[in-house]
């Protein structure tokens, strides 16, 4: 009895469940204001819309536990859907050829950046800056400044992004994407050594050296990693927007380092978890979603996100504070 | 000046050519040099007073706010927010003088716009020590220009050109240097000495070198963070003006951009984003360099995007450059 007693004080204690609490307000107070936002149509609307940072926060997650940043995300999708859209407007390649294409482009461009950062000892910030440029303008080098356009993507690309034959006719296609990378995350970074490595490097990185955790490795492949989920994300984007545009994502970085910092993830590395950053993506997602609903002109809507993930990051400051002090408390007692 | 504290410590050490020729500076000036020697075989012209004006003043608004940028720097600090701060003062700029304030005024109201942003920042992140600038200052980014968007929609709000001295501030000359190039000197020169020369720089680098060691030698670790803050979103501003004086008009898409540009411009002039490190006359070096790299792409017209390719592998490359020295040492070594 007392055990169970405990573990519900902790739950409703944690960051998450705090942030589930702001999340049920604000939908409950969208609803209030309009009726078709807690619809099966609208939400599967929003979770297609906002796939791809959903599972590029995942990525992002793993970058930040490591204590790194990779503002080039936007970049790497763009050049890895532009590139694979290239290879299917000139030969027509299947579907699944061309996902795997995008995957394998932006696995090598992450994985430059991750030589770069780990070998040649440049901080992240100031790499990813320079590589978000020099993809962005690679970007539009190969594609000669032009577009992929929707009659130059085979019929079944385009339908990827309608259908649900991942999903087993559920759910459709992009979401059944989102959630297996969401269940294989969530295993991995708890349960294998693997994700534990990723956890350690961060929060203490000389202990993981000394406790045979080859720390350049871990770093080169959380870099690896995102720029596949990047690869991943490119297909998916072009795919949703059947186009490849030189210009596509950009700016994404910004949101998806918010989804992950709103949800717990911390900025200096070896805290964050999977549920957090499910959690800080729904709720860029609902207010992206939300806002125009109630009747707030766009004009107003990156205002108000910017208001939000100030207060959100201030909050849980004054959470982590309160809980810190409620410790100490617990322990002169 | 350290005499009059009782001791004197020489933590100079004696000159000697070797380390003097192995300075990053030297890097920057045979970079200079070079794209100098490539603007002057593309176009005979460059090499004339006016030609190299033009140049300058292609790109000095930006360099403005690179300035304080490189304090942030040395503080260990990092501000992604002084693109958005420059679009909404420029936004307030034009948006007060549609209204019909004289536009003395609308100046003042745009310095305070980005000084009250400025100190938006600096405040939030010495009430919240716990919170990464970078963070903080992503969040008021966005916040920033949702204001400016939400102020102007898709508009823009033009007619700043009819203010004849406002818009010389941008194309005006004295005799032939540009009143842009003659403002940006003062200021580099202000911040310079300041860094170099003064208690307060001093304590920028011990702040940077060492947080909690600054902290226990008496120094006011939170002030001197919100003054630098605040003193960038001034000059964020400052950038604004002479923006708008260019254009003559804003829309809430302006200054894009200009925050990487300014960190692109501080980390190669030698500052580190750990903090602690750089030299001022580095960082006007690279200012110098990635905007006269720029005007000499643009004149031989080579495209927008190519550009952002060579400034991307120019950033990369300089910074790894004495870290590809150390690594040969250590596998020599070992």
């Amino acid at each position: 009895m007392e055990k169970k007693k405990f573990d519900w004080k902790k739950i409703t204690g944690s960051r998450e469940m705090s942030l589930v609490i702001v999340l049920i307000v604000l939908c409950v107070f969208v609803q209030i204001r309009n009726s078709s936002f807690l619809t099966g149509e609208t939400l599967e609307d929003m979770f297609r819309n906002y796939a791809v940072i959903f599972i590029l926060a995942l990525g992002m997650m793993c970058v930040l536990l490591t204590g790194g940043i990779d503002i080039s995300i936007g970049s790497t999708l763009a050049f890895s859907g532009m590139a694979a859209g290239l290879v299917m407007r000139d030969y027509m390649i299947p579907t699944p050829v061309s996902f795997l294409l995008s995957m394998a482009i932006g696995a090598g461009l992450g994985l430059v950046i991750g030589v770069v950062i780990t070998k040649g000892k440049v901080p992240p910030i100031v790499c990813t800056l320079g590589f978000m440029n020099i993809y962005r303008g690679l970007t539009y080098l190969i594609a000669k400044s032009q577009w992929v356009a929707a009659y130059q993507f085979t019929d079944s690309f385009k339908n990827f992004a309608l259908t649900k034959y991942l999903g087993f006719g559920i759910v459709n296609n992009m979401i059944a994407v989102t959630i297996y990378c969401y269940i294989i995350f969530f295993v991995v970074m708890k349960w294998t050594t693997v994700g534990r490595r990723v956890y350690a490097v961060g929060s203490n990185a000389e202990a993981a050296a000394v406790s045979g955790i080859n720390i350049n490795h871990v770093k080169m492949g959380v870099y690896t990693l995102m720029g596949f989920l990047c690869g991943l994300g490119g297909s998916l984007w072009t795919s949703l927007y059947k186009s490849a545009q030189g210009d596509m994502a950009t700016g994404i970085e910004m949101d998806v380092i918010a989804a992950c910092v709103v949800g717990g993830v911390s900025l200096t590395g070896g805290r964050g978890s999977v549920v957090g950053v499910f959690l800080g993506s729904l709720t860029i997602a609902i207010i992206g979603k939300a806002l125009p609903l109630i009747g707030v002109s766009q004009f107003w809507q990156s205002a108000i996100k910017g208001l939000i993930i100030l207060v959100a990051v201030v909050l849980n400051v004054l959470a982590q504070r309160t809980m810190d002090k409620n410790n100490l408390k617990r322990r002169e007692m | 000046m350290a005499t009059k504290l009782g001791r004197t410590i020489i933590a100079e050490q004696p000159f000697s050519w070797k380390t003097f020729f192995l300075k990053w500076e030297w890097l920057l000036v045979i970079l200079f040099l070079g794209i100098n020697v490539m603007n002057a075989s593309l176009s005979e012209y460059y090499l004339s007073g006016a030609g190299l004006f033009n140049a300058t003043n292609s790109f000095l608004e930006k360099a403005f706010v690179a300035l304080p940028m490189a304090y942030i720097l040395v503080l260990g600090d990092i501000d992604i927010s002084v693109g958005s701060t420059a679009c909404l003062s420029a936004v307030m700029l034009a948006y007060f003088y549609n209204l019909g304030v004289p536009m003395g005024l609308c100046i003042v109201i745009c310095l305070l716009t980005g000084t009250i942003c400025g100190a938006i920042n600096g405040l939030i992140l010495t009430k919240f020590t716990e919170l990464a600038p970078m963070i903080v200052t992503l969040g008021t980014q966005i916040l920033y220009r949702g204001i400016a968007e939400a102020m102007l929609g898709d508009e823009a709000r033009g007619g700043l050109s009819n203010v004849k001295w406002f818009s010389n501030l941008y194309w005006g000359k004295v005799g032939i240097i540009p009143i842009m190039l003659i403002c940006f000197v003062v200021c580099a020169v202000v911040f310079g000495f300041v860094l170099h020369k003064t208690f307060f720089g001093r304590r920028l680098y011990a702040i940077g070198a060492n947080k909690l060691a600054a902290e226990y030698a008496g120094i006011k670790v939170q002030k001197i963070r919100m003054i630098v803050f605040t003193l960038t979103g001034t000059f964020a501003a400052v950038t604004a003006i002479f923006l708008a004086a260019r254009m003559g008009s804003t829309r809430a898409d302006i200054a894009t951009g200009y925050e990487l540009e300014a960190i692109a411009m501080a980390v190669l002039g030698g500052f580190s984003t750990d903090g602690g490190k750089g030299k001022f006359p580095g960082l006007i070096l690279a200012i110098f360099i990635v905007g006269m790299l720029r005007y000499g792409l643009g004149l031989i017209n080579i495209a927008s995007q190519f550009m952002l390719v060579v400034i991307g592998a120019l950033l990369i490359i300089t910074v790894m450059l004495p870290n590809i020295k150390s690594m040969f040492k250590i596998k020599k070594k070992a």
